[in-house]
């Protein structure tokens, strides 16, 4: 038993701290892409034809119940001339977009059918439609989920580093093997997610009761 | 038939082996989550500060640090400080439990706020004892509530097993990235991997739909045999936060 090291935590922290913008950079990226894909799917879920909505639906699904650690290595594999971190991003998108995309349908769904009746009697076109109806209301309502999304987004970027994006994780597990200090920088890493992560579920679940769910 | 899947064949053992760690580790990390989410939860509706106040830290402590840093937390920094090691399975078993019993609390704990108040109020009008009431009225209820969102949990803890990779336990991402090593085929080899996760995951979510459905029938409920192919639906996560 050699105890807990303070020197380590202070010479760790500055190195965690550089990998944890990268970790924040993946996150707010991967989101991104998360609410404009998923927007996207769910908009293709309601399409006229079950040519488009059944493949949809089942490429969504077997995205969602597949792991994403064998999804990141898996393209990260075959496609490894690419920069490991726009790989990172847009698995973590696609990923989450399986997800968010049933939280737009739901919010989508939530809009009352009048209002789109009332649209036709307008004759407004579909672009109007979604544009100036639709999308205004159900999007209010898909905020505070997309936000919790966000949050687990974040929680499982340490994934990235296994693919070598060099983010907070990897920082830890380098720093970890060369001073043999894993108990100093896996307990620091663990606090930093602790602060980042409390206070936004914290906003969050405000936001939440404060948009009446 | 391609190089891959004739060495799948021919290292079926091991590959049904690793079929096996992946089960395992999920299996029993859900039993210590399940035990771990109902008492965690029941504490957070308890009348006592003390036992809420435990209940609030330790399901915040494990649903904000992030389920990889606890499983390596277990692995590589627990015995630095105590000299104690875990296998890399149990570490799975116990960093998954920990991480999804704090989850599965807030689902507990969610469910059963949603008893109508008037049941509590039949029951203590009936003058049962608390934990008759507990068991024959609010949990037969919250429990109907809460299986939807375990489900959803238990796909999401399946699909944490790979770490074990991480970890270097022989789970089924191992054995298929050792067939991938000796025969080139990626694209081959990670698509096997995503579609056997993918029955894996829908095998479960079927156990859980007969789950569901004995649970609404004691209730009374109707129940139609089409619900039990329904897959999961991510807009349900909503009871105790998303994941």
């Amino acid at each position: 038993m050699n105890g807990f090291d303070w020197n380590a935590v202070g010479e760790s922290l500055p190195l965690l701290l550089e990998g944890f913008k990268v970790t924040l950079l993946a996150t707010v990226l991967g989101t991104l892409v998360a609410a404009v894909l998923g927007l996207a799917v769910a908009m293709a879920g309601r399409a006229p034809s079950k040519f488009v909505t059944v493949p949809v639906r089942l490429v969504t699904e077997f995205v969602r119940s597949t792991p994403l650690l064998v999804q990141l290595v898996g393209a990260a594999a075959l496609f490894n001339t690419v920069e490991p971190l726009y790989i990172g991003i847009t698995v973590l998108g696609v990923h989450y977009a399986a997800y968010t995309s049933e939280v737009y349908r739901a919010g989508i769904d939530g809009v009352p059918k009048g209002q789109w009746e009332a649209c036709r009697a307008l004759s407004l076109s579909p672009r109007r439609t979604w544009q100036a109806v639709i999308l205004p209301q159900a999007v209010r309502n898909v905020l505070p989920a997309l936000g919790n999304y966000a949050i687990s987004m974040f929680k499982e970027t340490p994934f990235l580093a296994v693919i070598t994006v060099q983010e907070m994780v990897f920082e830890a597990r380098k720093y970890g093997a060369e001073q043999f200090a894993y108990t100093e920088v896996f307990t620091l890493a663990g606090l930093i997610f602790l602060v980042a992560s409390y206070p936004t579920s914290l906003l969050m679940r405000k936001l939440e009761k404060r948009l009446g769910h | 038939m391609s190089d891959f899947f004739s060495l799948l064949v021919e290292e079926f053992p091991r590959v049904r082996s690793g079929l096996w760690v992946t089960l395992q580790a999920t299996v029993l990390g859900a039993l210590l989550a399940g035990v771990l989410a109902f008492a965690l939860g029941l504490m957070a509706g308890s009348r006592l500060l003390l036992a809420r106040g435990v209940s609030r830290v330790v399901v915040e402590f494990f649903r904000g640090t992030s389920l990889y840093i606890q499983l390596f937390w277990l692995y590589y920094a627990m015995p630095l400080l105590t000299g104690y090691e875990l296998t890399p399975v149990v570490c799975g078993v116990v960093a998954f439990g920990l991480n999804f019993g704090a989850y599965g609390a807030e689902v507990v704990r969610g469910a059963i706020n949603s008893v109508p108040r008037g049941q509590y109020e039949a029951a203590i009008a009936l003058n049962l004892s608390p934990s008759r009431r507990l068991w024959k009225v609010i949990l037969p209820q919250a429990w109907v509530q809460m299986i939807p969102s375990f489900t959803n949990l238990l796909i999401q803890l399946l699909k944490a097993t790979p770490l074990l990779w991480l970890i270097s336990a022989a789970d089924l991402m191992t054995v298929i990235q050792q067939l991938r090593d000796r025969t080139g085929e990626t694209l081959t080899a990670y698509l096997t991997l995503l579609v056997a996760y993918f029955v894996l995951a829908y095998a479960l979510t079927m156990l859980m739909n007969l789950l569901e459905r004995s649970a609404k029938r004691r209730l009374g409920l109707d129940t139609g045999a089409k619900g039990l192919f329904k897959s999961r639906s991510a807009a349900t996560t909503a009871v105790g936060g998303t994941r």
